[in-house]
């Protein structure tokens, strides 16, 4: 059974929790710019953590149910309906055949993930079934979605334990449970992402690195899945020399000549020859990645240590919550 | 006295190695300060230090990627973290088997200077037609030669690849010959075709797929560089040898076919 695209919307593509293991070969790790999200979307609908679901940008996606399934999304804050019924993050919903579900426009961020129930059935390409918009494979033909895709999805048997713990009323349609507020929708109106130093922090003098944690800094248009470019205050460096190339990640906060920083995301190329002044804590990369053309942002410094703490805990939450929503299966 | 500083330098050099986060799930660790001033040594010693890394087999560790003078360990914090018993501890005992691996590497290197590891050479055909060498007379003007001359001399040398990024399977070509350095061109083509061979400033390189790219052009490759359909995708990887064959446009259709 498929998922029908009437509408792809701005920017749609398949994603999964990204490639591991070419970075040697140029491929960017990739996948859905906001894993924890497509992680806890996959658990509230009963899939793998790490199965394929929909990476949506900026709305406009329209899509017909085959046959049904559980969905929920989590990202930005969308007006989502499913048939006449507005879909909150984090809620599953059981999509009846022939049902539609709408993204309309969000209020905050840009980004959200939407899966279903048995995953899309996408051919795995170099160990992903993400799509690599730039060098044009994974996903669905390696490209964004268009209007009219078919998209093939895995076999999820209504019988299975997880939809008969959570539908066996047959009137509900929209679930009551979900997961904790931020974990579904992460996008803040001015977000304050927490970096650690970076490789080339020493390059930048005192008062540079000022107006790193002191200023905020605006969203450029010019901003994909690449990296997000920001305008606002000039980062310059002290010396000019040039550096040699190594790698960069997603978080990597790197400055060009032009002083304007340019925040990393999964697409980012896999070296680099900027100064990479500081980078993105991995719990905060599911917040950078719903900044959108004119949004402000502002940078506070942690510890190499506290990043570590900080993930730690929230895999520790995500542990207890998918004890908490197995327990509830059997 | 100048060449015993510069041995004291470079003594110095080949102790380095210095381990510094990249983020909170990477490391880079680099094992020399300088590429240009002796390539083939510094990628030996990457591709030493690579390979011990990978040996070495250390829990947590995700994947390992060289480039030029440098080696990224991509690891999971949270499985370094369970790898300890006492937490807290798992990230610095992390560093320290990395030190330990790379730097194991390093001396049995010195012990067994002349065993340096196989090397592999791939020879790749280029056809250096104007139609595809489309910047090939302003390198040619640059360099003060004729471009049967540009030719020759790219053709004639010994490369070898010191990182392959920018797109999948990009080789950053070592050993351009140095009178062949043409500076990147003032507004970069939006769209390259794939298989075509540049020069930017004292790289080449070869353009796996069709992108963006400010590099002069002074070829095509009919091979394919890098495919997602094969296990490793890319043609070249960091280290390999590499030479240019001129062929005539008649052979590279032939390849194509």
């Amino acid at each position: 059974m498929s998922l029908i695209v009437e509408r792809a919307g701005f920017l749609t593509s398949v994603q999964d929790l990204g490639r591991v293991g070419f970075r040697q070969f140029g491929v960017s790790s990739g996948g859905a710019l906001d894993s924890f999200g497509l992680r806890v979307a996959n658990l509230l609908v009963g899939n793998d953590e790490g199965a394929p679901g929909l990476e949506i940008t900026l709305g406009g996606l329209q899509l017909r149910f085959e046959d049904e399934r559980l969905v929920v999304w989590c990202g930005g804050e969308f007006e989502v309906r499913i048939g006449s019924k507005a879909l909150p993050a984090g809620h599953a919903a059981r999509a009846q055949a022939g049902e539609r579900l709408k993204f309309g426009r969000s209020q905050i961020g840009c980004r959200s993930w939407l899966v279903v129930s048995g995953g899309i059935d996408v051919p795995s390409t170099l160990g992903s079934r993400s799509t690599d918009l730039r060098a044009g494979f994974g996903g669905c033909g390696g490209r964004a979605l268009r209007d009219g895709d078919v998209l093939p999805l895995s076999l999820y048997p209504k019988s299975s334990a997880f939809v008969k713990a959570r539908t066996h009323k047959p009137t509900l349609s929209i679930s009551s449970w979900t997961a904790p507020h931020d974990w579904v929708t992460p996008a803040k109106p001015k977000p304050i992402l927490r970096f650690i130093r970076g490789i080339d922090w020493n390059r930048f003098n005192a008062s540079t690195l000022k107006r790193l944690t002191g200023e905020a800094f605006t969203v450029s248009p010019d901003s994909d899945r690449m990296g997000v470019r920001l305008e606002g205050p000039e980062l310059k460096r002290v010396d000019e020399s040039d550096l040699i190339s190594e790698a960069v990640a997603p978080g990597t906060i790197q400055v060009p000549p032009s002083g304007r920083p340019i925040l990393l995301l999964g697409d980012c190329q896999t070296i680099g020859g900027y100064p990479k002044m500081a980078h993105v804590i991995t719990v905060d990369l599911g917040v950078a990645a719903q900044l959108r053309a004119g949004d402000q942002v502002r940078f506070s410094e942690v510890s190499l240590a506290d990043a570590h703490r900080l993930l730690l805990e929230l895999e520790r939450q995500l542990e207890l919550f998918r004890v908490g929503l197995s327990l509830h299966t059997s | 006295m100048p060449l015993r500083l510069q041995r004291l330098d470079s003594a110095r050099n080949d102790r380095l190695m210095e381990i510094i986060p990249l983020g909170d799930s990477a490391l880079i660790v680099r094992v020399r300060e300088r590429f240009d001033d002796a390539p083939e040594q510094t990628l030996d010693k990457v591709l030493c230090a690579l390979r011990h890394l990978q040996s070495a087999a250390i829990p947590g560790v995700i994947e390992l990627a060289p480039a030029y003078t440098s080696v990224a360990v991509f690891f999971d914090p949270i499985a370094v973290a369970k790898a300890t018993a006492t937490p807290g501890d798992g990230f610095d005992r992390f560093v320290e088997r990395i030190r330990a691996a790379v730097a194991a590497g390093a001396d049995r290197r010195r012990h067994r200077r002349a065993a340096s590891p196989r090397v592999r050479l791939v020879k790749i055909p280029v056809c250096y037609d104007p139609e595809f060498g489309l910047d090939i007379d302003d390198v040619a003007r640059h360099a003060n030669m004729s471009p049967t001359e540009v030719v020759r001399l790219h053709s004639e040398a010994e490369y070898r690849v010191a990182c392959i990024g920018f797109v999948p399977g990009f080789p950053f070509l070592a050993g351009l010959p140095k009178k062949l350095a043409t500076p990147r061109r003032d507004v970069p083509r939006k769209e390259i075709p794939p298989g075509s061979v540049g020069i930017g400033g004292a790289q080449t390189g070869i353009y796996p797929l069709r992108s963006p790219g400010g590099w002069n052009l002074i070829g095509r490759t009919p091979l394919r560089l890098f495919d997602p359909g094969k296990n490793p995708p890319t043609l070249l990887r960091a280290g390999d040898r590499v030479r240019f064959r001129v062929i005539t446009r008649e052979e590279f259709e032939s390849f194509k076919r």
